[in-house]
């Protein structure tokens, strides 16, 4: 009997299959917005999740200002050479302590000119961000201190501008500052925001701060803890430190930020759930705009088929089987809307993750609640019509032309 | 001990509207059917025949009275009884044939099947019976557009007879055909009546094709004006 009704409802379905497919467009689109988001969030997050577990946890980013959607930390006073050595003498359980100057500058090799991150750091850099070198070595006492220039630059910079070459004693010039490389890193790939960490240069800070910056101070710090010792421990030695040298008053917030990866990752879903919710509106209305087109188009198909209804209850089809036939109909209907809406959403995610370089984490829970939701919509927007049917006069339905 | 007879109507009067505008579509009538008879009922339009077929088929109920059906009164029927009546014991044949369109031969015939909730195999069998009976054999897969008017009345009358009902209702059967073919169908309905022991009471309005029944019904005014037996011109050897 099921199986009746199934195959009844599909052959009313397909005999208008352009119609079909425009009454649940709606459905369509809600439910393909909703999977492809979804889907694109969770890639998003499985990145930062593996990058957090290759970085490890007891990485701190200090930086100034308070991080978080909607608090701006360029007013913030950024920190000195003597905050590093602060936190280099004072706070203990440390592995590295690496100062960070970040800018971006036009690297020129020979007659190849390429447009890169340069970061103005410390070898401490290379051990917080468990960074190897491919060729050649890390900088030495002299040109930390700035008194001989000396680059490191990243595989995606070797590449653009000494293609397969080796390039360590070769000279670059960044943005108008000459450079001899001294060392290349390893390969890294894309980071969980998909930038590409390989495109970056790195100089000793001094030589930063003196040439391209022109500044004393210094942006941000990467602190990295020893194994064993708590983050979180650390992290209120930095804070309490560094309260004390900025003059911070009892019961005045932080004007600079101590966080691991995590606490950021979790600002950064922050600003996802908003997102989330605002997408979860949208796809509300586009379902509730998909079922009152089922509606309609199953009143529609009501009335063309009175007769049909008519011949069905004189020949002994109970109220309830002629409801059940286009009730089903129309939840076939909506289930049809919402597979497609699977079908494209998981479609256009693995478009947006392809591009943004992030993997490709389809979730059975949304598809399925998806799936449960358009059945849900064709069964509510379905029944009015349904009943409408099954309560026809058969006389009359009968004589209907 | 004698059965009751199949159909009983006691005083049943069906009246449309209110106040000054009623209209008595039948008054009073009392009428019985026994199993096995060949009943024509002929009228003028609004002569209340259509009326008394419905009520008979259960589509309608009186508005006073009481309609009998096997010696059980109807008059406590709710929408899913009369339903019932209808499928276990009534077959339906409509002067418009009303099958489904763009719908096999076979499938119209195993459409009052399913409704009966049997499973697929034995529909199909049944339905081939039914087929073969009304000479329709070898056109099961024909739609209803393939079909011509004769073919499409037997397909019909197939799937009135297919679940074997107590009572087939035709409503004006040969309006729509012509005469070669109209007596082909009546020839038809008179076997079903004389080979297969099916009541059939049958509403037209040509002296000819009511010759056929054994009784004669005429409806003037919602009132039953006369009620005869007919001499059987029409025994042919079939």
């Amino acid at each position: 009997m099921f199986f009746e009704t199934a195959k009844l409802a599909w052959r009313a379905i397909s005999r208008n299959m352009l119609r079909s497919f425009l009454t649940v467009l709606g459905v369509v689109i809600g439910v393909a917005a909703v999977i492809a988001m979804v889907t694109v969030g969770n890639g998003t997050t499985a990145k930062v999740q593996a990058e957090l577990s290759r970085l490890g946890t007891n990485t701190l980013f200090v930086r100034p200002g308070q991080w978080g959607p909607g608090r701006a930390s360029s007013e913030a006073k950024r920190f000195s050479d003597k905050d590093v050595l602060a936190i280099q003498e004072q706070v203990t359980g440390l592995r590295a302590v690496a100062p960070l100057n970040r800018g971006t500058a036009t690297v020129i090799a020979g007659g190849a000119n390429h447009s890169s991150s340069v970061i103005g750091t410390t070898n401490d850099y290379l051990i917080a961000q468990d960074w190897d070198l491919a060729l050649g070595r890390p900088f030495l006492a002299n040109e930390d201190r700035g008194s001989q220039a000396g680059c490191i630059i990243g595989e995606t910079v070797r590449k653009e501008l000494f293609g397969s070459a080796n390039p360590v004693g070769q000279n670059i010039r960044v943005s108008n500052v000459a450079c001899p490389v001294v060392g290349v890193l390893a390969v890294k790939g894309q980071s969980g925001m998909g930038d590409d960490q390989d495109d970056t240069v790195l100089m000793p800070l001094k030589l930063h701060q003196r040439r391209i910056g022109g500044t004393t101070t210094i942006s941000s710090i990467i602190l990295s803890a020893q194994d064993g010792v708590a983050t979180t421990k650390v992290q209120s030695d930095v804070e309490s430190l560094l309260r004390e040298r900025r003059r911070i008053a009892i019961g005045r917030e932080d004007d600079f930020s101590v966080n691991d990866m995590s606490q950021i990752a979790a600002a950064m879903t922050g600003t996802t759930v908003l997102l989330t919710g605002l997408l979860g509106a949208v796809a509300a209305v586009s379902l509730l705009v998909g079922g009152i087109g089922i509606m309609n188009i199953m009143l529609v198909s009501v009335t063309e088929r009175t007769r049909e209804i008519g011949i069905r209850l004189a020949i002994g089809a109970l109220e309830r089987q002629v409801l059940t036939q286009f009730l089903v109909e129309a939840v076939m209907l909506s289930i049809f809307g919402g597979v497609s809406g699977i079908v494209a959403g998981l479609a256009l995610a693995y478009g947006v993750v392809s591009f943004l370089g992030v993997p490709f984490v389809a979730s059975p829970t949304i598809i399925l609640l998806a799936f449960a939701f358009s059945a849900a919509i064709g069964m509510v927007f379905g029944y009015f019509p349904a009943r409408r049917a099954a309560q026809l006069n058969p006389i009359e339905a009968l004589r209907h032309e | 001990m004698t059965l009751p007879p199949i159909i009983t109507f006691r005083q049943v009067s069906k009246f449309y509207g209110h106040g000054e505008a009623t209209i008595r579509a039948l008054d009073r009538i009392d009428l019985s059917i026994t199993a096995g008879e060949f009943v024509s009922i002929m009228g003028p339009s609004g002569s209340g025949k259509s009326t008394a077929m419905n009520i008979i088929g259960g589509l309608d109920v009186p508005t006073s009275g009481e309609y009998l059906f096997q010696g059980i009164p109807t008059s406590g029927f709710d929408r899913a009884q009369l339903t019932l009546l209808r499928r276990h014991m009534l077959g339906f044949v409509f002067q418009g044939f009303n099958l489904l369109a763009r719908t096999s031969a076979v499938e119209n015939v195993e459409l009052p099947l399913i409704y009966r909730g049997m499973d697929h195999r034995e529909r199909r069998k049944r339905a081939m019976v039914a087929l073969e009976q009304v000479g329709l054999k070898g056109r099961e897969g024909h739609t209803t557009q393939e079909l011509s008017g004769g073919q499409q009345q037997r397909v019909a009358i197939a799937r009135a007879i297919v679940a074997d009902p107590a009572v087939l209702l035709a409503d004006e059967p040969t309006g729509n055909l012509d005469t070669k073919t109209s007596t082909e169908i009546m020839e038809l309905i008179t076997r079903l009546n004389r080979d297969n022991g099916i009541t059939v009471i049958m509403v037209t309005h040509e002296e000819d094709i009511a010759a056929y029944g054994k009784r004669l019904l005429r409806f003037v005014d919602g009132h039953l004006a006369s009620d005869q037996v007919q001499v059987k011109e029409h025994d042919h050897v079939l």
